[in-house]
């Protein structure tokens, strides 16, 4: 769209296009609430971009290899508690939590280092489970990731000395701001669209669409995937933290089905083949959610009080989601990223095959 | 001896219990590609059939009120119908969809339902009374068997034998083994696409009316996710017998039951909440040894 003088800056500006079409708006979003806004809004707000670095990061794995997994919530799981034995309360620390090495027991690490070791050690641990469960295609896989979603689940709510339990963890210092969670979701959409144009991206975007062609083709099915699964726990990691770090309080409980099923259901109404389907995904369902939690907390009418019944808003969700994969299977977005036209047309032959 | 002898009935009345819901989930999966989550809200709702929804810990009784007999075909009719109506509501406009997409359709079938059984019966645990004279162990041989446990085993073992004679008998049922082979192929040959799939949901509903009762007059309480672990157990059944395999469905049940009940009993006291751990542990790397599950049907083969 540039003057045709400069036609590197041109060329530099559709090729970030589709990332400054989801970022700018998210940037005014947290400008206009950050002025105008009351504090539940910027509270939803900054729930809203802590879900974009989630689902963002689910989708590198999903969105890209087709795989749907419900294992991802463990990795988020992996590192709040991470970041919570690393920075929570040092006072209760040694009663509370005996069962810690020493080195984290007696003492606090500072932030940036503790977030992160966090971070790498969701990323460890998404390596790990991945050596195994990638060895595994299509629906075996998915319900391997279930498998690690349970284990994850049933180690952390009986591992008393170490996680407390079922018990929350309260006390985490709270330094996440709207502008924290938006450098971090920016930071998370330049990773998923650097990786997605690359060619371990279009390697593991062939096997999505068809497995069999793309091996014959000379991809490993197997290291594509692996690849994808480790940046993608690596991702939701940084949301993990960031999301231990915004509430002050980490729960096992919070990192379950219901998690999962949130996650999924964001990707799936904004469309799991475009990262910016991911995003308005995101957006979407964090703006039903929250005016169905304002409903069913009662509003008034002409002086009449008025609520809906708490539960409504899951039951709407669950709905919605069904209504997109009958009426839209592909979501919102349709597997489309946002562009000039002729960089779509272009994408669909490259990126989108 | 005896204590092995008890272990062994132990882990052959949950193994039981497991087939039943692999099974279930493994007809709906041979005819459509379909793994069903919201088979755990078809357990859960059935139990729920039984009270009056109201706020109370101790509710009375609904259908778990009537006579026996009575009371055993409503659960099982309220089941059969939500099976159905799932099917007709849910599945059957995603019928062409890929399994991820099924997979994930019935994630939020799921989901729905068990809101839904929140916002009726509230979240709250409840206890119900039925059937507690079956509560009482009856002495086989020195070993003390819990009524419960015997009408399990008796129960998984008439249905077993009635699903088999149905499958291999009738020609519904084999029109059903012939969906599970090669929907195409059988569809093309005349079989009655909607009626086979409405009739597996049925079946899978029936079982699971039946696995609630059967839990419900083990636990005596209701829960919300009272379906979800069975259900869970009977996803790694079918996949480790081999999706799309109702024998490999039924193996693998009693399979992960078995291996639940030695884990309990055999692990150190303090290791053992880490027990479901350990079974899901055991699933994975069966699958690694064998990707396709135990039993290889044709259908699972991949054709290129």
């Amino acid at each position: 769209m540039k003057s045709k003088t400069m036609p590197s800056f041109a060329a530099i500006g559709r090729f970030w296009l589709p990332v400054l079409a989801l970022v700018v708006p998210l940037a005014l979003i947290v400008t206009v609430t950050g002025q105008f806004g009351g504090l539940s809004l910027q509270r939803t707000v900054i729930e809203m971009l802590i879900s974009i670095v989630i689902v963002v990061g689910l989708y590198v794995f999903v969105g890209n290899s087709g795989v749907i997994s419900f294992g991802h919530a463990t990795f988020v799981a992996i590192a709040a508690y991470a970041s919570a034995w690393q920075t929570c309360c040092e006072m209760l620390k040694p009663i509370t939590m005996a069962g810690l090495p020493p080195f984290l027991r007696d003492q606090s690490i500072p932030l940036l280092p503790s977030a992160i070791v966090s971070v790498l050690l969701a990323a460890a641990a998404a390596f790990l489970t991945g050596l195994v469960i990638m060895r595994l295609t299509g629906l075996a896989a998915s319900i391997s990731t279930l498998a690690v979603l349970f284990i994850l689940n049933v180690v952390y709510s009986n591992w008393d000395s170490v996680t407390m339990g079922s018990a929350s963890i309260v006390g985490l210092p709270t330094y996440v701001t709207a502008w924290l969670a938006l450098a971090c979701a920016v930071l998370a959409i330049v990773i998923a669209y650097l990786y997605q144009i690359s060619a371990f991206g279009l390697a593991i975007r062939a096997t999505r669409e068809d497995e069999v062609a793309a091996a014959a083709s000379g991809i490993s099915l197997y290291w594509s995937r692996l690849i994808a699964f480790t940046l993608s726990g690596f991702m939701v990691g940084l949301g993990g933290v960031l999301l231990a770090h915004y509430l002050g309080t980490v729960s096992i409980n919070n990192f379950f089905l219901s998690f999962t099923f949130l996650a999924l259901a964001m990707l799936i109404v904004g469309g799991m083949g475009s990262l910016a389907g991911a995003v308005v995904g995101v957006v979407v369902i964090t703006a039903m959610v929250d005016i169905f939690r304002r409903l069913e907390g009662g509003i008034s009418i002409g002086g009449e009080q008025w609520s809906l019944p708490a539960g409504t808003q899951e039951l709407i969700i669950a709905a919605f989601m069904l209504l997109i994969l009958v009426f839209r299977k592909d979501g919102i977005m349709a597997g489309r990223e946002i562009g000039l036209p002729e960089q779509a047309q272009r994408e669909k032959g490259l990126i989108n095959g | 001896m005896a204590n092995i002898v008890q272990v062994l009935v132990d882990a052959i009345a949950l193994g039981s219990l497991y087939a039943l819901v692999g099974l279930a989930i493994g007809l709906v999966f041979g005819v459509m590609r379909l793994v069903n989550f919201a088979q755990a809200d078809y357990i859960t709702i059935g139990a729920y059939a039984l009270v009056v929804p109201t706020a109370s810990v101790t509710p009375p009784l609904l259908l778990g009120a009537l006579p026996t007999a009575v009371m055993i075909g409503g659960v099982l009719l309220v089941v059969v119908v939500l099976a159905l109506l799932t099917e007709r509501v849910a599945f059957r406009p995603l019928r062409n969809s890929n399994p991820s997409t099924l997979l994930i359709s019935s994630f939020a079938v799921s989901y729905f339902l068990q809101n839904l059984v929140m916002l009726i019966h509230t979240g709250r645990p409840k206890s119900v009374g039925i059937g507690q004279s079956l509560a009482n162990a009856v002495e086989i041989g020195g070993v003390r068997v819990p009524g419960v446990q015997l009408l399990t085993m008796g129960v998984t073992a008439g249905l077993l034998v009635a699903l088999v004679l149905f499958l291999k008998k009738t020609p519904l049922g084999i029109q059903m083994r012939a969906a599970a082979e090669n929907f195409q192929m059988a569809r093309l040959l005349g079989m009655p696409a909607n009626r086979v799939i409405a009739l597996a949901f049925a079946i899978s509903g029936l079982l699971g009316g039946a696995v609630s009762l059967l839990l419900t007059i083990q636990t005596g309480t209701l829960d919300l996710r009272m379906g979800l672990m069975p259900v869970v157990y009977g996803f790694f059944a079918t996949v480790i017998g081999g999706m799309g395999s109702l024998p490999g469905a039924a193996l693998g049940g009693f399979l992960v039951g078995v291996a639940s009940v030695l884990l309990q009993t055999y692990l150190p006291a303090d290791l053992r909440p880490f027990r479901d751990a350990g079974v899901f542990t055991l699933v994975i790397l069966i699958l690694l040894v064998r990707p396709q599950g135990l039993i290889v049907t044709s259908a699972a083969k991949e054709r290129v």
